[in-house]
């Protein structure tokens, strides 16, 4: 047993687990963050997926006390409020979802592969960044459309608030 | 997975020194360790994470020779600016392992100390002529990749860092497993001041490998006209359920040809 100590979606949050606990246990079972998913538990689907110092990573392939110190969003860090993050807000929009199992990793990852193409995306890009999140039910379509929206959305957001601060 | 024991390296020797506890074994990305801990391929006692080591991160370009640290992620290696500049191969081959969320966390150490015969780095540090940097000494690329899941590494040997000149020309292409995507066929050809190297993974029944065949074409003429027919032995080639040894050796070919054509590009 180990002492895992971590900033969870803002919040300091540290509990005692076995050093063989991945992470996406120690967010569900410890933390009660159970909006993380395990899909496959082989590091192929992606429905673990969280933000580890910034930097999207599958849950299911991490211990949690490889963790230790380090800074974690999951998909409940997203929203302000009831205010959806404007991922959430495109997924919703555009139907980017059915059963909604996958939809926590989609939109981690999403969250992320904007983040890390300031300079816009395209259809391609986002298919091609899309190569670790399975989806069985919508056919990526709307997944696509919803990120592409969301990157159009946010990189105006962004443009506004340069010129607010300027 | 069974029951095990973590430690974080504080530096190299005191890695070194943790790893003489019990059966453990290093962790690095953990990209391959942690999925064959769950599912029982691995169960090593102990575990000594070098991955936060400061000293094993980051590319180096200094003039024509690069040095990557070994705890370096795929992610870091594909967008690194110097590296972009001086062997764009190489970062280009980084963007292609795995997905996203692997290259945030997979390293070059682990990729090569682990020398899966499908991985893609065995076949770039190969072709590179590459020095593979231990905390003992420095090995060959020629004679660190032993045979599947082989290298030269001793016990308690830990890669810090690889170093090669950067060629004049290179690039890599792969014929990806459709499910899987790994490499059924992975070319890396390179022309550098030692002439030219091929390395292919992917099909080797004792992992990455020269192609003496592809080699010799290309010494004559760094063209992929120069691949133009060219019958690339299937002896020494796997064969499993996805592709045959024969068409495995046609893929050696057409892979070598395009990672030519994308060289001179």
């Amino acid at each position: 047993m180990s002492d895992v100590s971590l900033t969870v979606n803002g919040k300091r949050v540290s509990g005692s687990a076995e050093d063989r606990t991945l992470l996406v246990h120690f967010l569900r079972e410890h933390l009660g963050l159970t909006g993380t998913h395990v899909g496959c538990d082989t590091s192929q689907c992606g429905a673990c997926v969280v933000h580890v110092d910034g930097r999207a990573v599958k849950s299911c392939s991490m211990l949690a006390i490889q963790a230790s110190g380090s800074t974690v969003v999951t998909i409940e860090g997203l929203a302000n409020g009831a205010d959806l993050h404007p991922v959430q807000a495109a997924f919703k929009e555009h139907h980017g979802l059915q059963c909604g199992f996958c939809t926590p990793g989609m939109i981690m990852t999403a969250t992320d592969m904007i983040a890390r193409h300031p300079e816009g995306l395209d259809e391609p890009t986002v298919r091609a960044e899309l190569e670790g999140n399975i989806c069985r039910c919508t056919g990526y379509h709307n997944i696509v459309k919803a990120i592409l929206a969301a990157s159009e959305t946010m990189s105006k957001g962004a443009k506004g608030k340069a010129k607010q601060a300027a | 997975m069974y029951s095990v024991n973590y430690h974080r390296a504080s530096s190299v020797a005191d890695a070194a020194k943790q790893l003489k506890t019990g059966d453990a074994k290093l962790l690095s990305g953990g990209m391959t360790l942690i999925p064959a801990m769950k599912t029982r391929l691995a169960a090593p006692s102990d575990l000594v994470d070098v991955s936060r080591l400061k000293d094993l991160q980051g590319v180096k370009v200094s003039g024509k020779t690069v040095t990557i640290g070994a705890a370096t992620t795929h992610y870091d290696v594909s967008a690194d600016e110097k590296l972009k500049k001086a062997c764009p191969a190489l970062a280009h081959m980084a963007s292609l392992i795995g997905d996203p969320a692997v290259r945030h966390k997979g390293t070059i150490g682990g990729s090569i100390a682990n020398n899966d015969p499908a991985a893609d780095y065995p076949a770039a540090l190969l072709a590179l002529g590459a020095t593979i940097v231990t905390n003992k000494r420095e090995i060959a690329a020629d004679k660190f990749f032993k045979g599947l899941f082989e290298t030269a590494l001793k016990d308690g040997e830990i890669i810090t860092a690889v170093s090669f000149t950067a060629p004049a020309k290179a690039a890599y292409q792969k014929f990806r497993n459709p499910a899987s995507r790994y490499a059924i066929v992975g070319v890396f050809v390179a022309k550098g001041k030692d002439g030219v190297r091929a390395a292919v993974t992917g099909a080797g029944e004792d992992g990455v490998f020269r192609s003496k065949e592809v080699e010799a074409a290309l010494t004559k003429s760094f063209e992929a006209a120069a691949l133009d027919g060219l019958k690339v032995s299937a002896k020494g080639l796997m064969s499993d359920l996805h592709a045959s040894a024969d068409y495995r050796a046609n893929l050696i070919s057409v892979m070598a040809k395009r990672a030519v054509a994308a060289a001179n590009a």
